[in-house]
């Protein structure tokens, strides 16, 4: 605070991803309170991530977008002011006015207003059915279009015309939306008035990898033509052709104009700020314009000369002005201009000097035309130094070259762009000051010291301390590379054994016991088991391996898995077939496929939940879950429940727990496909499937997605043609959309799919991995298990079929097995030498008339109404 | 393995008033798993450990408050006889009854992390314990 005691007031016009930053590191930084801080946004939404944009017409809820933790706007420092434009500002009285007229005083202003997409002056740009692509709201409204024209040009009998798009402009953002109109199911064909694709990133021999590269994923590319009019279509007045400078014609339904962006300097202008020669409020190092208090940031700051037109610069200034306002130095480090397409199985990269245009630069360029792959390095002329490097067709090599923008190779430079396999290129050891995460501008060494002084152990920390690779992600593999060197040259073993029982990792084990084809613990600790310094064997395994081994035995299918020794493995929950609760009872939930049940079946499960007094609660996966049974009762309450037609419903098993659906087609007036009915298929197909952590799936009948399919393991939802099928999707602690794995599928291709899904993940994952993590932790990430599914890259698909088959084909229902043996029975004794006895204990207090157990001070109290017997009818 | 039937157990009664109950039949306990038993008021776990060894250990877990000790995980750290509890997973030593590994969570008000340990005899294929 000032002087005075008060805050000062600081106004921030513009409400975009750097005027987030802004807020947030100035949040972050002003421990003192200094600053009250009001934020102008024009949109009528929370700042979220452009850079994400494309993701929206995949996931379609603007919430996904968000960028940082939504509190920041809670806090009483901050005032997010949404559709609210700011019209003009008065220097001198140091005032903002917004749109609705009321005048705000500031001490220092920030402008964060970025950039308009621009709209070159062709002659019916107009028209309707031309968009540009800068906004959730632009993106909604061509999203609307594109699924208007489809529907109008579907016939009754189900043909479907397709809707031609096209993409004005072959930069970044143009291929970026070619490739969203080819996701809403358009056609695309990209107008390029230059030379080649992507021109200001990549050298003409980079541009021939690259057009081919989009023509293999079906988006025509026309280069070197200048668009001359949009013409409308005669009968419904919608654009319906373009015309070119060469006289060609391609006929159209929709157009995307990307044709580069203007800063929205208007504010600065009429308030007569010196504005850059091609636009944007120009500022010093230190982000001040031609007023001291008023700053720009972002793309609508004129840097250096020129307006850029990329985030991480755009943070960077952010840092610069709150370390000002805080009485800091800091100057702009100067623009990263380092991109990345972002374009799904298209790989293109540049960074620095990627033209070549340094005096006396060297090139060494590798290329594979037909497989349309072009890799160059921009060099010194002693060809050491790296100045540059564009990379077409495979941009492996992109995020460790990146950081050595600067700084001398080790070896020969060639080495570097040889394919992978293909010739042993030198570690690359970044020094401490290389940029890692050029988005949230994280250095090598600021990772090492994450790890070093913070006491990090892991990249999930890494991330949470520096948060570098948190906002586009690309240089992830690179973060978790200098992590886990730096961890091993700390003397912590990133370890990745079991327990102090096993060496191995769960699927090194899983694997180790397939191939020898063990059966039991004994053999497989015998044979697999560490032998501790000093000791005589391996011992007898923990509360760690064991369950894992008894999964992996139970994967393979080993019968019962209270058969034998392997009862000596299972956890509490496995044990006793049911979930134990807090006060040591434990919760019932009989299958209910799909969340399907009958009046008879529910009246069933009413009986039981009567007469044996359990709580009853309907669970997140449409089932209905019955507390407080006793170890004793299980029996008895499961033998009513199997004689009824229910199974055990594996609640208690880190395996498949439900299909959630909704009602589909059967019933609903926008269901397209039977949800219910897959639903239940597949809860039965996979019901008992043992892995590694539990498993959800769900299905949904439309794209309207009441089922919340993408909030699961496997999350299937309807379409037109068939189904989509989704992966990694999660709630609970760290929550999860599912990520598109495959479209349009047939019911035997999505279930051939999910099978391999499933095994793979079972196989292959960590103990206690959850899909999400499992997929970002596998082989090529969810393209890779994309290529291991359906294109059978690993060749083991038929391994995976196989496996699933004899899954199906072994399935029994494990309650009613242990129903049937007397041996089994006997574990479920209160008290081995009065098996019947309850646990004299326990005991209940009514609430919302049913029971739950007494808390501490309510047995302390007296006022407990039963102990453990009294309610039962039974 | 390092456990044997004599060894005295660490918060166990004086030894000279032991009153030594009958409880059940070595052939009624699984192997390498937990049962509970109840002598008088009191909950004891038995835990029946790869050799035929008996372990009685209080049957409260003193983290959850809840009569579970029986039902948890009987393993080996470093060789020692372990049980891991069901609840909130603390391990404990099946030969002195010390916590571990206390899994980052603190006893109940007023419990000690550790299990009262109980004296156990086989004697002809019968398991007696003395409590109290
Ligand atoms: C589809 C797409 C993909 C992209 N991909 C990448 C990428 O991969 N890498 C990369 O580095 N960059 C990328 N960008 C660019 C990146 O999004 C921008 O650099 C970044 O958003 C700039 O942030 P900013 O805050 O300066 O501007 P913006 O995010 O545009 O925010 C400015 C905000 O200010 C508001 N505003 C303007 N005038 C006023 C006013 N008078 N009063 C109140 N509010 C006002 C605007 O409505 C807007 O919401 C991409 C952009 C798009 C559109």
């Amino acid at each position: 605070m000032d002087s005075s005691g008060e805050s000062r007031r600081l106004v921030v016009v513009g409400g975009g991803m750097v005027a987030q930053r802004f807020v947030e590191a100035l949040r972050a930084r002003d421990t003192a309170g200094t600053w009250q801080v009001d934020v102008f946004a024009e949109e009528p939404r929370k700042p979220y991530d452009r850079v994400a944009l494309t993701k929206y017409f995949e996931v379609r809820d603007p919430e996904e977008l968000t960028l940082g933790d939504p509190a920041l706007w809670d806090d009483p420092a901050v005032t997010l002011h949404r559709d609210c434009a700011v019209t003009a500002i008065d220097r001198e009285a140091r005032t903002v006015t917004d749109r609705l007229g009321r005048v705000h005083p500031y001490d220092e202003l920030v402008l964060a207003t970025g950039s308009n997409a621009a709209m070159p002056p062709i002659p019916g740009n107009d028209l309707p059915g031309v968009f540009v692509y800068r906004t959730i709201d632009d993106v909604a409204a061509l999203r609307g279009w594109v699924e208007q024209k489809r529907e109008a040009g579907t016939t009754a009998g189900g043909f479907v015309k397709p809707v031609r798009g096209a993409v004005i402009g072959g930069g970044l953002l143009g291929l970026e939306a070619a490739g969203a109109l080819k996701a809403l199911g358009a056609e695309a064909t990209v107008i390029e008035f230059g030379t080649h694709l992507m021109g200001v990133q990549i050298d003409l021999g980079g541009g021939h990898a690259l057009k081919r590269l989009i023509n293999d994923k079906g988006i025509g590319v026309r280069p070197q033509t200048a668009t001359s009019a949009m013409k409308p279509h005669k009968r419904t007045g919608h654009v319906g052709h373009l015309e070119f400078g060469d006289g060609g014609r391609l006929d159209v339904d929709v157009v995307v104009v990307a044709t580069g962006v203007r800063p929205r300097d208007e504010l600065a202008r009429t308030a007569g700020l010196e504005i850059g020669e091609r636009g944007g409020a120009v500022v010093d190092l230190a982000c001040r314009t031609s007023d001291e208090h008023v700053h720009a940031i972002g793309e609508v700051a004129c840097i250096e000369g020129r307006c850029i037109g990329l985030v991480a610069p755009g943070y960077a200034m952010a840092e610069v002005v709150v370390d000002r306002l805080l009485g800091g130095e800091a100057t702009f480090p100067g623009a990263d201009t380092a991109t990345k397409l972002k374009l799904s199985g298209v790989d293109v990269a540049s960074f620095g000097d990627a033209h070549g245009r340094t005096e006396d630069a060297m090139e060494v360029v590798w290329a594979d035309p037909a497989a349309g792959v072009y890799k160059k390095l921009v060099l010194s002329d002693d060809a050491r130094t790296l100045l540059g490097g564009v990379f077409v067709g495979d941009a492996a090599p992109y995020a460790s070259l990146r950081p050595m923008l600067g700084s001398q190779l080790p070896g020969d430079p060639g080495a570097f762009l040889l394919p992978e396999g293909g010739g042993g290129a030198p570690a690359l050891e970044l020094p401490d000051d290389a940029n890692v995460c050029s988005c949230n501008n994280v250095s090598a060494g600021t990772i090492r010291a994450a790890v070093t002084e913070h006491e990090c152990t892991d990249v999930a920390g890494v991330k949470a301390c520096t948060r570098a690779g948190t906002t586009c992600g690309s240089c992830l593999p690179l973060v978790k590379k200098i992590t886990n060197t730096e961890l091993q040259r700390a003397g912590i073993t990133v370890s990745n054994a079991l327990c102090e029982h096993f060496e191995l990792t769960r699927a090194q084990l899983f694997d180790a016991v397939r191939v020898a084809d063990l059966h039991t613990f004994t053999e497989i600790i015998g044979r697999f088991g560490r032998v501790p310094e000093g000791a005589d064997g391996p011992g007898r395994g923990c509360d760690i391996c064991k369950p894992v081994v008894a999964s992996i035995l139970a994967s393979l299918g080993n019968g019962h898995i209270l058969a034998g020794e392997q009862a000596t493995l299972q956890d509490t929950n496995d044990h006793m077939l049911a979930n134990l609760q807090k006060d040591g009872t434990y919760s019932v939930v009989p299958r209910m496929p799909g969340g399907e049940v009958t009046p008879e079946g529910l009246i069933v499960v009413g009986e039981v939940a009567r007469d044996f007094g359990l709580y009853t609660k309907i669970t997140g996966g449409q089932r209905i879950d019955m507390f407080g049974a006793r170890v004793e009762q299980l029996p008895d309450i499961w033998r009513r429940l199997v004689d009824a037609g229910f199974e055990s419903g594996h609640a208690y098993g880190k395996s498949l727990r439900t299909v959630k659906s909704c009602v589909g087609s059967t019933w609903c007036r926008y269901g397209v496909q039977d949800s219910v009915g897959m639903a239940v298929d597949l809860e039965l197909r996979y019901r008992g499937l043992r892995s590694p952590h539990k498993l959800k799936l769900g299905v949904s009948g439309c794209a309207r997605e009441c089922a919340e399919a993408r909030g699961k393991d496997v999350g299937v939802i309807a379409t037109e043609k068939g189904w989509n099928v989704y992966v990694g999707g999660n709630g609970g602690f760290t929550p999860r959309h599912a990520q598109l794995l495959a479209e349009d599928l047939t019911d035997e291709e999505l279930v051939r799919t999910i099978d391999r899904f499933l095994m793979y993940y079972v196989r292959t994952a960590d103990r206690l991995q959850r899909t999400a993590t499992w997929i970002q932790d596998v082989e090529g990430g969810l393209e890779g298990v994309r290529k291991v599914i359906l294109e059978d890259s690993l060749g083991i698909a038929a391994d995976l079929d196989e496996a699933m088959a004899r899954h199906v084909a072994n399935y029994e229902d494990e309650w009613r097995a242990v129903l049937d043996d007397p041996e089994k029975l006997r574990r479920f004794s209160s008290f081995v030498n009065a098996p019947r006895t309850a646990d004299p204990t326990l005991a209940y207090v009514p609430e919302r008339g049913q029971r739950r157990p007494a808390t501490d001070e309510e047995r302390a109290s007296g006022v407990i109404i039963a102990g453990p017997k009294l309610e039962v009818r039974a | 393995m390092s456990v044997t039937q004599e060894q005295p157990a660490a918060a166990a009664p004086q030894t000279d008033d032991l009153s030594w109950e009958r409880v059940c039949l070595l052939s009624d306990l699984f192997p390498e798993r937990g049962s509970a038993a109840l002598l008088g008021d009191t909950q004891v776990a038995l835990f029946r450990l790869p050799d035929d060894v008996v372990v009685a250990t209080q049957q409260l877990d003193p983290f959850s408050g809840a009569n579970v000790m029986s039902r948890g995980i009987v393993g080996t750290r470093a060789g020692v006889p372990t049980v891991a509890a069901p609840v909130y997973k603390q391990v404990y030593s099946l030969v002195t009854g010390e916590c571990l590994d206390t899994a980052g969570y603190s006893p109940r008000p007023g419990r000690e992390p550790r299990l009262v340990k109980y004296p156990v005899e086989v004697r002809d294929g019968v398991v007696h314990v003395a409590v109290q």
